[in-house]
């Protein structure tokens, strides 16, 4: 089976806390920690399980510049085969659209059974799977928390719907499935693994290889445009404690009682 | 020409989800002089009963009847509003689920924007939407402006927009004869529904809930005890269920459980609203986190800048005097 797993390189919110930088026109990047997506992790983590059992190839993917490259680096210490780099100026500021058709155009270079990207990465967007597969018009499915391969071109899918329930569904190969977190237990990277891959080349790609006119990506193409980030205001908040320690556990102590928050 | 605005309706045993009226208060921040229109897909009762509901709501719902549409595989649906929906058209579907696996594609087969999780409609100027969005789970927010010149698919945070009641009266037209062929290359099987867990959370009055930043699965260990002091249960964000720490029967959200308990201690949780979505009944809420700006305080009422780590073993002891 070749699988082709689009990966992106994103602030790591377990290690920063995110700040709206002083003019609201980023967030402040400076001392932040990436890593790849969440998501896409748990992805690449099921395309290496599905290839180490039906055999095949992993092909990690990612649209960068020279840094995000790290990304793929890692994702093929985890395990995958091989890595793709799509990057040229005139990607820059693609809103989801663009970075879906990057990708489609890239998938058509390939032969490919099984297209997997995270359910959603850093803006919450969960657009690029969906669209991606809308463009190349192979079946979808979002939030998949299960996969078996079956005889005959076909898999059998788990969805993650409301309320903890799932939904099963089977598809025909190719297809393009988003990867929702807790589908596996995603294996662990050591820095040696990283070290025996970090002289492997990794081919670029970029807009001219793949046939894409300049106008229909990047900040050209774009049809949503973020203007500015800020800090979001919501309601009054909570009464926040202060003090010590001993001074704000004895406050809440008595809060909770008031509360019914102690049997 | 006015603008033409369409709301997929969610519904569920012959009764349309919440979202179905902050659909329609969404269309009205977009352009409140445009004609909106609900669109139900499904078949039979339920369906006639979701369309007669909605048409209070809406001045027009379209019903789109398919044995095909008797569960929302989104394929399927996706198929059957791309082959009624008239070009240009603004569609707005709820960001949960279904939303989320339907309306990426949906706009490439429209050929339109795709803005997704609006959770405020800022202004409309000219073909210019200006909406509000939230990134890194709620962390910082951001304006983003989407061209809508030839139409967008727009998926809306639910519970972002206050509904609001209203009698429209409208009209229920039954499209379904302009539906074409709806099979794709995904079958829907069956639905299989969660196991039940060993403590029933959704029953309990004090839940003390753990998120990621108990960064250990040893660390669990004074949580157990805290809640066991309080007298509570223990529930959980969605990472310690996916690091397998804690069972599924004990996830709190959109994708786990919705509880209703008096008070509801979040330790170490951002306040995802995936999270948050679950937490019903407006309970008393205490949030401890080491971060200051988390999303959490903005919805909790009490709230600790604290390490959790260091500050639960200490609130558990403090309890555990109290009580003697
Ligand atoms: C379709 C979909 C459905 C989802 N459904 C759910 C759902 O049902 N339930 C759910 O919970 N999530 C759900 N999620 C995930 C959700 O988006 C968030 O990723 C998740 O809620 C984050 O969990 P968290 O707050 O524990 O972790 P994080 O967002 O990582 O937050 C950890 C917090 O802990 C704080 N912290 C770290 N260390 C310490 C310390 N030592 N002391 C004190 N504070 C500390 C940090 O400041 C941070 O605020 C869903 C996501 C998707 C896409
Ligand atoms: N720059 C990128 N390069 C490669 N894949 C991406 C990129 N951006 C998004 N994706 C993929 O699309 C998924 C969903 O992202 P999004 O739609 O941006 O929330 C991610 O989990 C990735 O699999």
């Amino acid at each position: 089976m070749e699988i082709l797993v689009c990966v992106k390189r994103v602030p790591d919110t377990s290690e920063n806390e995110i700040e709206v930088n002083s003019d609201g026109s980023d967030i402040e990047r400076d001392d932040l920690v990436y890593s790849v997506n969440e998501w896409d992790n748990y992805a690449v983590e099921e395309a290496i399980q599905i290839r180490d059992k039906v055999g095949g190839c992993v092909t990690v993917v990612t649209i960068g510049d020279e840094e995000d490259e790290e990304v793929l680096r890692r994702q093929m210490a985890m395990g995958a085969d091989q890595g793709l780099l799509l990057s040229d100026e005139a990607f820059m500021g693609s809103d989801g659209r663009g970075i879906a058709s990057i990708l489609k155009a890239a998938v058509e270079k390939g032969k490919y059974d099984l297209i997997l990207t995270g359910a959603q990465a850093d803006d919450g967007a969960g657009q690029v799977g969906g669209m991606l597969a809308a463009m190349l018009d192979l079946p979808y499915a979002s939030l998949v928390n299960a996969i078996e391969v079956m005889d005959g071109g076909r898999i059998k899918v788990g969805r993650e719907i409301a309320g903890g329930n799932q939904e099963m569904n089977e598809m025909t190969l190719p297809c393009v499935l988003s990867i929702q977190t807790g589908i596996n237990e995603p294996r662990y990277v050591g820095i040696r693994g990283i070290r025996k891959v970090a002289s492997v080349e990794i081919p670029v790609m970029g807009a001219a290889d793949l046939g894409i006119s300049a106008d229909s990506v990047g900040e050209a193409g774009a049809k949503v445009k973020r203007l500015d980030y800020f800090v979001p205001v919501l309601g009054e908040g909570a009464e926040m404690l202060e003090g010590s320690t001993d001074e704000i556990i004895e406050k809440l102590v008595e809060i909770l009682k008031s509360k019914g928050g102690i049997k | 020409m006015a603008r033409q605005i369409f709301a997929y309706i969610l519904h569920k045993n012959g009764k349309a989800d919440d979202t179905a009226l902050e659909l329609a208060a969404a269309a009205g921040k977009i352009d409140a002089d445009a004609a909106v229109t609900a669109i139900v897909t499904g078949t039979g009762g339920d369906l006639e009963a979701v369309c007669t509901e909605v048409a209070t709501a809406y001045t027009q719902v379209w019903k789109l009847d398919s044995a095909e549409l008797a569960y929302p595989n989104a394929e399927a649906v996706r198929k059957a509003l791309v082959g009624v929906i008239p070009a240009g058209s603004i569609v707005l579907v709820s960001h949960e689920h279904l939303g989320m696996d339907l309306a990426p594609g949906l706009a490439i087969k429209l050929d339109t924007a795709y803005l997704p999780d609006a959770v405020d409609i800022a202004g409309l100027e000219g073909d210019l939407l200006k909406a509000v969005r939230q990134e890194y789970t709620g962390q910082v927010s951001t304006h983003v402006t989407c061209d809508i010149s030839s139409g967008a698919v727009i998926t809306v945070r639910p519970g972002g927009f206050a509904p609001e009641a209203s009698a429209k009266g409208g009209q229920v037209v039954d499209k379904s004869g302009e539906l074409g062929d709806l099979s794709s290359g995904r079958k829907f099987m069956e639905v299989v529904q969660a196991e039940a867990g060993d403590v029933d959370i959704t029953q309990s009055e004090i839940l003390v809930a753990v998120g990621r930043g108990i960064e250990d699965q040893d660390n669990l260990e004074i949580i157990d005890e805290l809640a066991e002091t309080m007298g509570g249960d223990v529930a959980c964000s969605r990472p310690i269920v996916d690091a397998k720490w804690l069972d599924k029967s004990r996830q709190v959200g959109t994708s786990g459980l919705s509880v209703k308990p008096k008070v509801y201690l979040a330790l170490g949780i951002s306040g995802s609203f995936q999270h948050v979505g679950g937490i019903k009944g407006n309970p008393f809420i205490v949030a401890v986190n080491k971060n200051a700006k988390a999303p959490i305080f903005q919805i909790a009422d009490v709230g600790v800048v604290a390490d959790i780590l260091e500050f639960v073993p200490e609130l558990t002891e403090k309890i555990g005097e109290m009580k003697g």
